[in-house]
This record gives structure tokens, sequence and C-alpha cells, in this order.
């Protein structure tokens, strides 16, 4: 396996418009002569399925929800960064490209990441003009709010539904290519398999989740847009139904997995209640630049949090890090709550939370200013756990949230397998170590609107693709496989559901492999998640029938993808001996507390190649250059 | 921890015909949410032998619009502007067994248990839900400044979340709610008004060719809402569609061609 990152020579801040300009062209007569599948419906898949359908390509789209619209970016609260510098506050391109590149803690792509701050004002433009309602000054233009990890004002918001309103915005555009019947949408329809013939990806096997029927797919290109992996820790904020499945198949069928330890953890989220707690709930970033963190000074203290004066409280993010406060990176905030509650100084159920305490905001711009802003999100606070945030501090804890690791891109979004394109949360492109706040919304639409639609047909307009049909042994091979996987799955005789494996293999990643990880308990983890695996092949009970809706087999076959990805997972933690953006190893830390990054030994991606089921994957290396850049070390201080 | 009658709605396929069945859920706490209590009721079927309760579900935080079922006869239950997965137990009456049935409309039909296909919906926004603008061809964002009033009007529109609950409280099972909150969303701001009028004919003809029934002002669609979406904007819908059809009927008598 050979890592080719096609990055083009020459100065950075051309380098995408020279490589615009220079890459093949499919010709209009030609494009309808192209199918093209795209898996996922969501802000990376939607954009892409639509674009590449006005461009002229046939598309079919796939999505296991009952609609297009429900894809997991729709729950995005806090907003998008753009470069557009609107409040005069000294944005540009290169400023937003250092802070995604600093946020990820020099573990990105420097062209990627050029690329994504030079594509966001034009994502702004494209959603404005499909009617997307951002939030607007009294001028009505439009307003702007900050985020974590800059100091400058550049995320574009929908209260607190930017996610919602741009996935209608993408799915809008889709419903109309839908309808010109250029895009053929299939609901309710799963990947479980790649299929890739004579070198190259040449189409899927799909289930259809309410007949159960199996259906191959061919195309002369795929594309993977299906989301991140952080339900391999079972509670995240991600939505139930999110999975590794798509990406992990590829894997399996030769895609290279590139930084699978990077995996962030929110750090505000309301703490979870109990064992039969099904997800975990995040309260937007956005909240922070108006919210102050904090805990008792003293542990133990329980005192009703409105009644400890001001001189016991302790703002820790304020007081450590005196330039960003309560903004600092979200992995860095995360750590630290970790830290306050590990000393016995956290609040709540089990110590597991801090404050994030609205009191003085409120105080200083009134209930309708704060209900403006963050009305919708301080609803669902309430009804989540009973306490109203005007009157009390919202109680917050980390949670599992984003996955900056996914399948390896180059520049072009093409993954080892030729033909085989992976956009959005799935690749590991633009984030590195650590993603910053309001930039998930932006590269997904970055990838699907503008960086794909022209990478795609350079791939096309120079690959020889043989013909081939369902009738392809590639084709019959792959079905076999998905069919033989579904009956071992509905064969099993065992005492527990697929849940139940689920959350202990969630319960042994977040406890060694999440905010914190060190080698002896990697090791154990690996050592646990195989005994795992055997135990849910011999004990696992599914029931029903492949034949019609069964969302226990749905799931049984997600968890079993999972319980591999957990492995690779550790293993890439356990092999990456430094600290840097969200992978903090124990046993790399500075006298006080912060990140150790080792750029002479890590300074790469780490890419790993499946080799056979049980077999050790094998660590391929894209080093990473600084042409333009030079990493520091990461202060927020 | 204390115990909930629940009487679910089990159906097993589209043809088949359906019964309430009568379930004892056990350690039920009032933080957990109502898809929680599913979620236990299922894991003890399925260690029983017996097939789990299908519903439809995924964020689990009220934007995604996935799960919808009829609690004690109310779409999404009885908590105002609050979706079943974010319906905890703590506002559930204590003692009051509880009756959970899918969305019942011609255009909704049964998949299994509390599943339904909600397919027309996706149809009528593909009927003319959207602005016709091609990937890479707009303006500079802040070339046409939108007042804030209507920027918030349109956002209060386009939060709906397609769930489908306005058409389960209808008693006519109309969709008028879902259609005028895209027609509003759209029509309020100005990159909306060049399809204006094609906009809100296309979709009113599918969702009346979805099956979906007509409006008589119950009401009934604004108090289910998860979203609180105003009935207002079925007004607006109505006076755009009249206006439509006025031109479409004044360009035929002048033997114009007609748009759409």
């Amino acid at each position: 396996m050979e890592l080719r990152a096609q990055v083009p020579s020459g100065p950075l801040e051309t380098s995408w418009t020279r490589h615009r300009s220079e890459i093949r062209l499919v010709s209009p007569a030609n494009k309808p002569k192209h199918r093209i599948i795209v898996v996922g419906s969501g802000l990376a898949g939607a954009s892409a399925a639509a674009s590449l359908a006005e461009l002229g390509y046939e598309v079919s789209c796939f999505c296991f929800q009952d609609s297009p619209r429900r894809a997991h970016s729709i729950a995005a609260q806090g907003g998008i960064n753009a470069a557009k510098n609107y409040q005069n506050d000294g944005d540009s391109v290169f400023r937003l490209f250092y802070d995604t590149l600093k946020g990820g803690d020099f573990r990105a792509r420097e062209a990627n990441v050029y690329r994504l701050a030079e594509i966001s004002t034009q994502i702004i433009d494209q959603c404005v003009a499909q009617g997307v309602p951002f939030a607007r000054e009294y001028g009505g233009l439009l307003a702007n709010r900050s985020f974590g990890g800059v100091q400058v004002s550049r995320t574009f918001y929908a209260r607190g539904q930017t996610g919602q309103q741009l996935l209608l915005g993408a799915y809008q555009a889709l419903s109309r290519q839908i309808a010109r019947g250029k895009v053929k949408m299939y609901a309710r329809h799963e990947m479980l398999d790649l299929v890739v013939a004579q070198g190259a990806a040449r189409g899927i096997i799909a289930r259809d989740l309410v007949s159960g029927a199996r259906t191959a797919h061919v195309a002369d290109a795929v594309v993977l847009a299906t989301g991140g992996y952080s339900n391999v820790y079972y509670l995240s904020t991600n939505a139930k139904g999110c999975n590794v499945t798509a990406i992990w198949r590829a894997h399996r069928r030769g895609a290279a997995f590139a930084n699978p330890c990077f995996t962030q953890i929110h750090p505000t989220c309301i703490p979870p209640t109990g064992h039969y707690q099904s997800k975990l709930t995040l309260m937007s970033e956005s909240l922070r630049n108006d919210g102050r963190i904090w805990v008792p000074l003293t542990g133990g203290d329980r005192r009703a949090p409105g009644t400890i004066p001001d001189a016991e409280r302790d703002y820790y993010l304020e007081r450590q890090y005196p330039s960003y406060g309560n903004l600092v990176p979200r992995d860095l905030a995360s750590r630290r709550a970790k830290d306050v509650c590990d000393e016995g100084r956290g609040v709540g159920p089990g110590g597991r939370g801090v404050y994030l305490d609205l009191r003085d905001a409120i105080g200083r711009l009134g209930r309708h200013v704060m209900a403006e802003r963050y009305g919708n999100l301080f609803e669902m606070y309430e009804r989540i756990t009973g306490d109203d945030p005007y009157q009390v501090p919202m109680r917050i804890y980390p949670a599992p949230h984003y996955t900056m690791g996914g399948l390896w891109v180059d520049y072009n979004l093409m993954s080892t397998v030729p033909g085989l394109f992976v956009i959005g949360e799935a690749n590991f492109s633009d984030h590195g170590a650590n993603r910053l706040g309001a930039s998930a919304l932006m590269q997904g639409l970055a990838d699907g609107y503008f960086v794909l639609p022209n990478t795609v047909g350079h791939y096309l307009a120079q690959a020889t693709l043989a013909k081939v049909d369902a009738g392809h042994a590639a084709f019959r091979e792959a079905d076999g496989q998905v069919e033989e996987r579904l009956r071992a799955l509905l064969a099993g005789k065992g005492r527990h559901g697929a849940d139940h494996f689920h959350r202990e293999l969630g319960r042994v990643m977040w406890d060694e492999c999440g905010m914190s990880r060190r080698a002896a308990g990697l090791n154990g983890a690996i050592e646990r998640i195989r005994a795992l695996r055997d135990e849910f092949r011999t004990d696992l009970h599914v029931g029903g029938s492949g034949t019609d809706l069964n969302q226990s087999l749905e799931h049984a076959g997600r968890v079993a993808d999972f319980l591999e990805l957990g492995e690779l997972l550790c293993h890439d933690a356990l092999h990456r001996e430094e600290s840097c953006g969200c992978h903090f190893r124990e046993e790399h830390q500075t006298p006080d507390g912060e990140a150790k990054r080792d750029d002479a030994r890590f300074s790469y991606v780490a890419a790993w190649e499946f080799t056979g089921a049980g077999a050790p994957p094998v660590l391929h290396q894209e080093p990473l250059a600084f042409e333009v850049v030079h990493p520091s070390r990461r202060s927020y201080k | 921890m204390s115990e909930l009658v629940l009487h679910i709605w089990r159906q097993a396929g589209p043809a088949a015909a359906g019964q309430f069945v009568r379930y004892e859920v056990k350690d039920v706490t009032e933080d957990m949410s109502f898809l929680e209590v599913l979620d236990v009721l299922n894991e003890a079927l399925r260690a029983r032998g017996e097939e789990p309760v299908a519903f439809d579900h995924d964020c689990r935080e009220g934007i995604c619009g996935s799960c919808g079922m009829v609690i004690n006869g109310r779409p999404h239950g009885p908590r105002r502007g609050t979706t079943a997965c974010q319906l905890h137990v703590r506002h559930l009456t204590p003692g009051v067994a509880i009756w959970v049935e899918p969305w019942r409309a011609r255009a909704f039909p049964v998949i299994k248990d509390l599943v339904v296909d909600r397919g027309a919906f996706d149809r009528i926004i593909e009927a003319g839900g959207f602005v016709t603008v091609r990937t890479g061809s707009a303006p500079e964002a802040n070339t046409l400044p939108i007042p804030k009033a209507d920027a918030d009007l349109a956002m209060d529109a386009a939060a709906c979340i397609g769930c489908g609950a306005c058409v389960a409280a209808c008693p006519n099972a109309s969709a008028m709610l879902f259609v005028a909150a895209k027609v509003a969303h759209l029509g309020l701001l100005p990159q909306g008004q060049p399809e204006r009028r094609q906009r809100v004919s296309r979709m009113v003809l599918a969702m009346e060719e979805a099956g979906f029934g007509a409006c008589s002002n119950h009401g009934e669609c604004m108090a289910a809402c998860p979203k609180e979406i105003s009935i207002d904007f079925i007004a607006q819908l109505n006076r755009d569609y009249m206006e439509a059809a006025f031109r479409a009927f004044a360009r035929e008598k002048a033997g114009e061609p007609t748009e759409g």
C-alpha cells in the first residue's frame, strides 16, 4: 500500500485554484454515462449528491434513516465557521487556516486545511442563496458569534439549530435532483459491503431494512459520507443509528484507516444518570461564550450552587488559561473538567459534573437576549434534567462527540482504493488531533459542495473502467459474504442482545481510551475487546427474521463492526507515544499536565492497513510537511 | 423506581391486523426518557424470546424528527413542544396506564408496530420545497440584507422537523401545517420569491396526491407540533395558494402560458 497525498506543489495560497485548473474534466455529454453512489445523506452526502447530479452525473444515494433529512448533521447546534471577516476583527483565510491547524495540534495536512479555510466563504454564500435563515443583525446583515480556540468572531448560526438548517438546505437541493430523476434515493437502506472489482471501487451491497432484501448496486465511483464512529463508546452525543459499518467494511476491502485514536470528547454535555442511559446530549459550545465554568473551591461542598459565594468558587479555566478563559479548545476544556472531578471537586450524582453558569450573562444581558441566543438549548436542558438554567447553573460533563480519524484520503478525497472517495466526518482529512467548534459543518459542506464534485471528475476522466454488472464475480462474492454474516448473527442462540456487548465495549473504551490513555490500560483494553468479540460470537441473541424490519439485527451488525474497530483504535492510541490534541497519553505530559507532543517521532498520519481478521494491522506513515506554518507548542494560557 | 403499564400497538406488517398488547415495565426511574422505557421493555422482550417493539428513533434530542408515536391519544405525548424522545418519565402522571400507537393516516401506512412510512413528506418537498440554486452560483452572502424580523419569522417556520405529528393530530389527517411551514420559510425570504407561486401550487398538489386530507381549521396540528409551529403559516399558505391559482386562471383566460 502506498500513500500518495497528491498535494499540488507550489505556493499554498493558490494550490486549490491551480489544482482545479489543471485537473481533468468529464465533458457534459459524458457525465450522464457515469453513475456515482453516495452513501449517507448528511451535510457531506446530501451536498455531494445534489451537486454531482447538477453537474449531470447519475447518482444513487443511500441512507439508513426513513428520510435523507434525518441524517445526524441535523443535530449540530452551534454554528459554521467562515473567514468572511464581517466583524472587522482581523479575520482572514490565513487566520482560519492557522487556527484550524493549531487547534488540531499540527497533525493535519497543510494544503487540505488551507483549502477548507478558502472555501468556507463560498459555503455561506451558497447556503444563504438556498434560504438558510441564518441569524441577522438589525440592519439585515449576517450575525456572528465566537467559538472555542479562536480570538475572532466568525461563526454563523441559525439559533441553536444550525446543522438542521444547513442540512435542510442540502436536503432540499437533493430533493430537487430526486424530482428531476438525476438522483435515485434509497432511504431505509444500509450499505453492508463495498465491492472492489479489478482494483477499483465499483459498487456496494445494500440491505433494504424494511424487506430485508440484499441488493447489488454498480457504479463508476463510490462516495462514503457516513459520518463518524463515536458510538464505539456506546454513550456519545451521536444519534443511536450512527455507526462505523460502511467505512469499516471499506477498510476491510483495502481502504487505509487513518488516526483512529483521534476521537473528540466534547466538554459540555449533560451528565449520564443511570444504567439505562441510551445516549448523551450535547449542550452547544456556544454557551461558553456567555457561560462561566466552575466547581467549588473545596471538595465535598454540597451547598446549592447559588449559595456558594464567588470567593469559594474555582473558575478553573479562567484561572489556568487567562487569555482564552472559558473558550479554550474542546480537548483542554474536557481534560480540565476530568481533573477537577478526579480531585473530588465534581458536582452532582457521582461527582462527575462541573457547573456551566450563565448567571452573570443573564444579569448583564437580560433574560430576553439569552432566550434569543440559547432558548432552545435551555428548554432541552430543562426537559432532560428537570432543572431551569435561568435559575440554577447547568451541570455538564465531557462526552464522546466527534471523530477526527477516519478513512485516509488524498488531496482529492480519494481513499487508498481507487474510485472510493470519503467525505465529511468519515474521512480523516482536516482536523488533525482535535477539531475546533463549528468546523465540522464547514468541512462536510466544503467536501460535498465544492471539493468532491471537481475531484470525482478528475478520477473518472482518467480511469479505464471495465464493464461490470451485478453478476460480476466480485459482486457475487461480496453478496455471499454479507449473506453469511447476516445468517451468523441471526443464528445466535445466546443470552444477550447486542446492547449488552455494546455497553461493555463502550465502558472499556471510555475507561481506557477516552480522555486519558496509558500503555497498561490500552493493552488491557485490547485483551478485553478480543474476549468480548468471542463472547459476542457465542452469547449473542438477535431473534426475529432477516426478511422484514428487524432493528435488533441492524444493531447487532453494527456492534460486530464496532468490536473490530475498538481494537484498532486502542492499537493506534498505544503506538502513538506522544500526547497531541485529544490524544492524551499520561506518560507524555509536561509538569503542569499539558500535552507533550513529539514532532521528531510522530509528525505523521498513521494509516492502518487491514491484513485479515485477527491479523495485526500494518502501519503506513504519511509524513506531515509544514512549509508555511511552523508547528509551535500549542498554548492557550 | 416504579412500574409502568404500557399498552402498545403491535402490528407485524402493513397487511397484518394490529392489536394493543399490555406490558409491564419494571425499574422505571423519573430520569428516564420515554424511549429509554421502550429500550428497557425491548431488552426484557428479547430475553423472553419475544420480538421487540419496532419504533423509529435516532438523535434522541428532539431534532431529527424520526420518533413519533401517539401516547395516550396525543402525538408525542402530553408535554407541549416536546418530541417523544424528549418526554421523560417525570412528565407522566404516576399510576396512569399508557397507550402507545403509531401515527394513523392513510398517507402514512404502517410498516411495523409503531413504524410508519412518511415518504409522502419527502415527495412534497421534491415537488417544490426548495430554492433552485446551483452549487457555486450564489452571490456574496451579504449582498441582500434581510430585515431581522423576516429572517426570524422564516426561522420560526423552518424549525419544522418533519415528524408528522401535525398529520397524526388532525381529524382529517391533513398535512397543511407541514406544507405551510416550508412555503412560509422560503416565501418570507427574498431568495424564495422567484419560485414562490409555482412552489405553493406544486406542493399543495403533491400533498393532495399523497392522500392527505384538507384543513378545516381544528388547530390540533399546532397543539401537537413539538416545535410549536403556528397555524398563522397556514393562513399565509392559503393566501399564496389563492393568489397563484387566480394568476394562473387569469393567464389561462388571456391565452398566455401558465406556470407550473
